[in-house]
């Protein structure tokens, strides 16, 4: 083959190769032939399997307003409607059941020894003050947020719907402010706390003494009891995961979108639900539950007996340390 | 009865931002709130799109289901209007809207939420002002349903993007045009608004 002819049969393979493209072109004219515009547009089906939202630019500026749509809204709606109404109703009130439940059982957790008349100091007055902050706000907390979920399925019936609305709007504000005063609480309580609930090899024995829900074995205990642990530590958690998850829903896109303030609120619903449950507990053992102990965080003090039979350790230390200290003072 | 819906066809959409001023003009939206917005996908890239975009006055509203104070309601031509009487500001019907349509006026610090705000589709508010009332345009904005009239920003839409109507009657419409000139990119939000899409 000449250099010439060479080339010819490369000009001929271009123009083969140009027909074919042209042809594959063809297919995105539309019926009159006009180009087709919508041939390399993304369709919303593609653009929503490729992202859970579809974002554009927007000439306003609203930046955040550049969501053209989020479905996931209508999964937002289902959790909150279907599952959180159910989910919630059930752990509240499966809480309650068991509660009274073991109150039919085992009755009213009685001081065995009968009390002695003595008191001693549990709680000084600025832990008390820590735990009644951190108790009032989380109540109120409790009663306003679940007003959002239940209150218009139970309340609203009762007291119609210009007085509900009144009443939520309030729920709503004092909702909002209280959280400052139970995050202070909170952290109060978190390193009032702290070193007395740090776990120790006296809470297994604890444990294999049946906690205290045996009446013939003696369950020993520190200052605070391995169940007295688990409701720190659970609260510490759960009171940190709500504050956190609050404080994003309570400043709407302060370095958040859309989809995050969704799961915000989801965990923030989740964990309430299982905090107040919990918190159920911790009220019905420190009240209804037991003698001599709503004292230790009523008038901060015990009765001698209730703190040999719950808190043998931390009495005996407590003595030892009162002894040393009279010891110390020289007599009059 | 008809069931009224939008539906942006965004082959025609040229992003002139008409329908967003009609809206602003027609209803005295407060500062800050655009109850309608144009978004650009694909913005300079092949294939780019403009879609107008508002409340989409969705079958089985999730904005009206998440509402703890159930303030928010269809009407019986399918229109989701609210009472700003009974709203709280809560923030949950914005959560739950797949369109971002539910706007807060800014009360006080941070984020602090007022009543929220929304495309009437210019039929007005769900409060018990008399319909057409001045108490009523003060509040949600115009009442040209109420007159007999179509939302202002599809009447004002230059190129007819912007369909309002009759849901059947505006998915007819869309369904001709995609079937004369050959092409369509479908009816942005109508599968996730409606359960249901045109036939393209």
């Amino acid at each position: 083959m000449t250099p010439f002819a060479r080339i010819r049969f490369a000009a001929l393979l271009l123009v083969l190769f140009c027909l074919t493209t042209a042809s594959v072109l063809a297919q995105k004219l539309g019926p009159d032939g006009a180009p087709n515009p919508t041939a390399s547009v993304t369709s919303q089906k593609t653009l929503l399997e490729q992202a859970p939202r579809i974002q554009g630019r927007i000439d306003i500026p609203d930046v955040k307003a550049g969501v053209l749509m989020q479905p996931a809204g209508r999964t937002w709606d289902y959790f909150h409607e279907v599952l959180l109404h159910w989910g919630a109703a059930l752990v509240i009130v499966g809480m309650i059941a068991v509660l009274a439940l073991a109150y039919l059982i085992m009755g009213r957790l009685r001081i065995e020894s009968g009390r002695s008349g003595q008191t001693i100091v549990r709680f000084k007055a600025f832990e008390r003050f820590a735990h009644w902050l951190t108790a009032v706000s989380f109540v109120l907390l409790g009663l306003t947020g679940l007003n959002v979920t239940f209150g218009k399925i139970l309340l609203r019936p009762l007291v119609g719907p210009d007085a509900f609305s009144d009443i939520s709007q309030i729920a709503k504000y004092i909702h909002n402010f209280t959280s400052f005063a139970f995050v202070a609480g909170l952290v109060l309580i978190t390193l009032l706390f702290f070193r007395d609930n740090l776990f120790k090899r006296i809470d297994i024995d604890w444990v294999k003494q049946g906690g205290g829900f045996i009446k013939s074995k003696h369950a020993p205990a520190g200052r605070f009891n391995l169940g007295e642990k688990m409701v720190y530590w659970l609260s510490v958690a759960a009171g940190i995961a709500v504050s956190a998850s609050g404080f994003v829903l309570l400043f709407p896109f302060y370095g958040t979108d859309i989809a995050d303030m969704q799961i915000a609120q989801v965990a923030h619903a989740v964990i309430a639900i299982l905090f107040i449950a919990l918190i159920l507990g911790h009220i019905y053992i420190g009240t209804l539950g037991m003698e001599g102990a709503f004292e230790a965080m009523g008038t901060g003090e015990v009765d001698i007996n209730w703190a040999r039979e719950h808190h043998d350790r931390w009495l005996a230390e407590k003595l030892e340390a009162e002894s040393r200290q009279a010891s110390a003072t020289p007599a009059e | 009865m008809a069931r009224m819906k939008f539906l942006c066809d965004a082959d025609r959409c040229i992003d002139c931002n008409a329908c967003v001023t009609a809206c602003k003009n027609e209803n005295e939206v407060p500062w800050g709130i655009n109850r309608r917005r144009v978004v650009t996908i694909n913005d300079g890239k092949p294939g780019e799109r403009s879609v107008s975009m508002a409340c989409m006055h969705c079958t089985d509203a999730p904005c009206a289901s998440v509402c703890p104070v159930k303030c928010i309601y269809p009407t019986d031509d399918g229109i989701v209007l609210h009472n700003k009487d009974l709203c709280i500001g809560c923030g949950y019907c914005f959560y739950a809207c797949p369109f971002g349509a539910p706007q807060y006026p800014q009360v006080g610090n941070f984020g602090s939420r007022g009543k929220m705000d929304k495309c009437t589709y210019c039929a007005g508010g769900g409060g018990p002002e008399a319909p057409g009332s001045a108490e009523e345009y003060a509040k949600y904005g115009s009442n040209r349903f109420g007159e007999g009239k179509l939302p202002m920003c599809a009447e004002m839409c230059s190129t007819k993007s912007l369909l309002a109507g009759d849901g059947d009657i505006i998915a007819q419409l869309y369904e001709e045009r995609v079937e004369t000139r050959g092409y369509g990119s479908g009816a942005w939000g109508w599968t996730t608004a409606y359960n249901e899409d045109v036939k393209t």
